[in-house]
């Protein structure tokens, strides 16, 4: 069987002042998510991560283009489809929740109508069936009051309601997928954490595949069973949740876990050197290299490929082969 | 640790500075850019460039005469079409007027005062318009009343009507037009410097010169006006268009820059019926004329605009 | 050690709401609501508190950019009400503040060498050349390099320009710093590089800090206090690594429940709680928190409890505990 989602050896560049400027914004990511799970894919800004899941969907802007790869949905590749058949897959089979839910939502509809149209679309509902689906989904992300609520306008609600309605619009097609780009970032705390329990009932309840883009460890802690940490838009490391944080194998992401404040401890924090790099610029070999505590020389002339690691790991390093030459 | 401020300097190491990119060179627009540059080159230069004067007629040769008249001998040949065509001759390439002057060297003349009056009744009304929605802007209360309601009224002035009135009262002449273009369309500025004054004054590096205790004139001069120069500039470009246009129907109106002085404008008005006769040349071209420069002017500025919208945010 | 740098006494700040046309005020938004609390010199005082709890406005009312309602602010034993001219620059020489925003709290259209020297000339008669000297010091102390300051901020990146906005902000010896969210807008990894800075200079310069974030780690880990605010009050202040081992009011305790885990197995006393936030327009009766407390009492409702001592240096407001 195949897995719902998977992405092999995407590569996607942005090609800017009439070709002689190429952003390699993704190069190289791979990964697969089942139903019902939870993949996090974890980075800084400029990693790739957010153009990675507009690859998914084929929402690219036009000065990028997808160089190689595949992208394929039950088995199905997505490169090959034209826009007018993924518009039958946007919504219906992927659904995407963004950043900003104000940036989501159209200021001039209802929630009503917002929540509506997904399935109008996508699902065939029709009036009475539609108008008490609408309440189904509302009631789903917890929005008190659904039937007096549903003629609201967005700017009648709080943040963290407006991106729970947001949640109900990407259900509201019925996917099999969702993405979650920073769904999160803008709220409160208190309010985020209401916000990512009520995404683990809603994949408990409907088996949905969650892909959670975040730059924030700690929700990858408390959400995801997979993870993917993305630097220079490759995937470095890619490993269960427990396996990151208590043996990651990436410096990066070493380095990332030891330059985060943790609660109730005023250890100093690992600063990383220099800066995120300039993907118009990568340096030869290692994309981390300038920056990694453990570089070699090999990282500074060979890019390194991907390594499986026995425990269902995988990591773009030349450590392990070192450590494990130098063992044996 | 390592003293983060002893490693630090290697943070500082990759900074963009080194990789300052000219590449937005490429994608300036040629063709307007060149046309400007043409006809501010043929102004500043015409008295070196222009084949014959632009007030007294061409001494004709004895064949010209001959040819028009019957004569062997006359002051002038009047309305000689461009070289092209038969009686046309290259010395007079594109062919002279009732009164027997040159279109060239005339049209050349012309640039000037066109460019001139354009150039300098925008700048004033830039810097009139400018300060004034600065202080508008960020003073508030009463200035701002009083400003944008002028503003507002003067605005409502139809540019053209209000221009001939300015006129019959202060008379023609260049300089004169001049202050006319710049009473007219200070407006401009002011409403739109204030809109980004506003938005400026909230951004966090004004309020922080404040909390700072930097006066206010300081704040304005160093803060505010240098942040508004990009709004400015395109209105410039954009302005500078206009004006040719109104200084051209001002001129062809009659009120204008007063004959013998070759402005475009009032070179239409002058060869109207010649149009009619079917001596196109004398009003096309001056047309012609107008309409490079004001397209040039306008390409250029939405150029800028574009151009300096997202202000450098593109990391 | 004497008396303490900042002194914060009953502070208050209410904002009027209503139309001055059809008459009156209809309402108060108590955006700040009788606080308390003192920063002591060399020290950092972290202030957490989400969306519409006043820190930002507490913010403004130490930097004198508000004039605060009632309640006293005390600098150096002067009251900031009372200054005037001279003594009122002079304040603002000393209190310092470095916002959230990288990208808009530098002018875009001045050399930084320039942005950083300018507290130093509106506040201080020096010569150029001794401005220009402090400028390559100051650039050096945030780790960048003294020939940058001819450049123009958008040639830096984010963490860079924090630095010269701290940079900006120790240029006149400040004593006091208010932070508002400094590294929020900046990357993971950054913000370690700008945490520990901020560390290092305090050690360095004995330099103090009000810390405001919404960030508990991060806060927790900067200052040697912490003082929790919800509605324009403020609920517990304690000694950080003491709220972060055993929080005591409610609030802070569904902080930390919601301020995620550092690694997968962490055990955390969830506690998610209701509702939003109510508006500061309409605050509820009694503590301002009752109406989403998971520990609610009937006298809850009836009594606003007082922020009072319960442990030496450990100050709540809840009825739980007194």
């Amino acid at each position: 069987m195949p897995p719902l989602l998977r992405v092999d050896d995407l590569r996607a560049y942005y090609f800017g002042f009439r070709g002689t400027r190429v952003v390699k914004a993704i190069d190289g990511v791979s990964f697969s998510v089942e139903a019902g799970e939870t993949f996090g894919l974890v980075g800084e800004s400029g990693c790739g991560k957010t153009s990675t899941c507009h690859a998914i969907v084929r929402l690219l802007p036009p000065s990028a283009r997808i160089v190689s790869g595949r992208i394929e949905l039950e088995g199905e590749d997505l490169l090959g489809k034209s826009q007018t058949e993924m518009r039958q897959i946007r919504g219906r089979r992927i659904a995407t929740i963004l950043q900003d839910p104000m940036a989501s939502l159209d200021p001039l509809f209802s929630i009503y109508d917002q929540v509506a149209e997904p399935a109008y679309y996508h699902r065939a509902f029709r009036g009475r069936r539609l108008r008490q689906r609408v309440k189904e989904l509302l009631s789903a992300v917890r929005i008190p009051s659904p039937e007096r609520r549903m003629k609201d306008l967005p700017h009648q609600m709080s943040g963290g309601m407006r991106q729970r309605i947001v949640g109900a619009i990407a259900l509201a097609g019925g996917p099999q997928v969702i993405i979650a780009d920073e769904p999160t970032t803008n709220l409160d705390v208190t309010i985020q954490l209401q916000y990512l329990n009520l995404l683990k009932d809603l994949q408990r309840a409907s088996g949905v595949a969650l892909i959670f883009v975040t730059h924030n460890l700690g929700i990858v802690a408390k959400m995801c069973d997979k993870v993917g940490v993305m630097y220079a838009g490759k995937i470095v490391e890619m490993q269960s949740v427990r396996g990151l944080f208590y043996n990651p194998r990436h410096p990066y992401t070493r380095a990332l876990l030891d330059s985060i404040p943790k609660l109730g401890t005023k250890d100093p924090l690992y600063v990383i050197p220099g800066q995120p790099p300039d993907l118009s610029r990568l340096p030869a070999g290692c994309s981390f290299q300038p920056r990694c505590q453990s570089a070699m020389e090999r990282c500074r002339v060979e890019e390194p490929s991907e390594q499986h690691l026995d425990d269902a790991a995988t990591t773009r390093c030349w450590l392990p082969l070192h450590e494990a030459t130098t063992r044996g | 640790m390592a003293t983060i401020l002893g490693r630090a300097t290697e943070i500082g190491g990759v900074s963009r500075a080194a990789r300052r990119s000219y590449s937005w060179v490429r994608e300036i627009p040629l063709v307007p850019l060149l046309l400007v540059t043409v006809l501010v080159l043929v102004a500043v230069l015409a008295p070196v460039l222009a084949p014959h004067s632009h007030l007294d007629p061409v001494k004709p040769t004895p064949g010209q005469c001959q040819a028009k008249y019957g004569m062997a001998d006359c002051p002038y040949v009047d309305n000689m079409p461009p070289f092209w065509f038969s009686q046309g001759t290259f010395a007079t390439p594109l062919g002279t007027d009732y009164l027997g002057r040159d279109l060239l060297s005339r049209l050349m003349y012309g640039a000037r005062i066109s460019l001139v009056v354009a150039l300098t009744g925008t700048l004033f009304a830039g810097a009139i318009g400018t300060l004034l929605g600065v202080l508008a802007g960020y003073m508030g209360k009463w200035w701002d009343q009083i400003i944008m309601r002028v503003t507002d009224a003067w605005l409502t002035l139809p540019s053209l009507v209000f221009a001939i009135l300015l006129s019959s009262v202060r008379g023609p002449g260049l300089w004169n037009i001049v202050l006319i273009l710049a009473l007219v369309f200070w407006s401009r500025y002011s409403r739109a410097v204030r809109g980004e004054v506003l938005a400026l004054r909230e951004r966090e590096f004004v309020r922080l010169a404040e909390i700072n205790g930097v006066g206010k004139l300081k704040i304005i001069r160093r803060h505010l006006i240098p942040n508004v120069m990009n709004t400015v500039m395109v209105l410039f470009s954009l302005q500078v268009g206009v004006a040719v246009i109104i200084e051209a129907s001002l001129s062809f109106l009659g009120v204008g820059v007063p004959p013998p002085e070759p402005s475009w404008g009032l070179m239409m008005a002058q060869e109207r019926e010649s149009l009619m006769q079917g001596k196109w040349w004398l009003a096309v071209f001056p047309g012609i004329c107008i309409t490079m420069l004001v397209l040039s002017a306008n390409m250029l500025g939405d150029w800028l605009r574009v151009r300096l919208d997202p202000q450098l945010r593109n990391r | 050690m004497g008396e303490p740098l900042l002194e914060v006494r009953d502070l208050k700040k209410h904002f009027p709401v209503g139309s001055s046309l059809l008459g009156g005020v209809q309402g108060w938004v108590k955006a700040v609501d009788g606080i308390s609390f003192t920063i002591d010199s060399g020290e950092t005082l972290g202030l957490v508190g989400e969306s519409g709890c006043g820190k930002t406005t507490t913010s403004k009312l130490i930097l004198a950019a508000e004039e605060a309602t009632s309640g006293a602010i005390e600098f150096e034993g002067r009251n900031l009400a009372e200054l005037r001219g001279r003594e009122l620059m002079d304040y603002r020489r000393k209190v310092q503040v470095v916002f959230q925003d990288p990208y808009s709290s530098l002018s875009p259209r001045m050399r930084v060498g320039d942005i950083i020297a300018e507290p130093i000339e509106t506040h201080e008669q020096v010569s150029r050349h001794e401005v220009r000297s402090r400028v390559a010091q100051l650039l050096e102390l945030v780790g960048l390099r003294p020939d940058m300051s001819r450049l123009f901020p958008h040639e830096f990146s984010g963490g860079q320009r924090q630095r010269l906005a701290i940079a900006r902000a120790l240029s006149t010896n400040a004593r006091l710093i208010v932070l508002d969210e400094p590294v929020s807008a900046l990357d993971v990894s950054i913000r370690a590089h700008i945490i520990s800075l901020l560390e290092e200079i305090q050690a360095r310069l004995a330099v103090s800090y009000l810390f405001i974030a919404h960030d508990l780690a991060a806060v927790a880990h900067v200052s040697q206090r912490t003082a929790v605010m919800y509605l324009g009050k403020l609920v517990e202040v304690a000694d950080s690594l003491e709220l972060c081992a055993s929080p005591l009011h409610p609030y802070t305790k569904a902080l930390f429940a919601a301020s995620l885990p550092s690694h997968p197995d962490e055990a955390r006393e969830e506690i998610v709680l209701s509702g939003e936030v109510p508006s500061a327009l309409n605050p509820p009766r009694g503590c301002s928190f009752h109406p989403r407390c998971p520990f609610v009492m009937p006298r809850c409702s009836e009594q606003e409890p007082s922020l009072s001592e319960v442990s030496p240096g450990r100050r709540v407001a809840c009825h739980l505990y007194n």
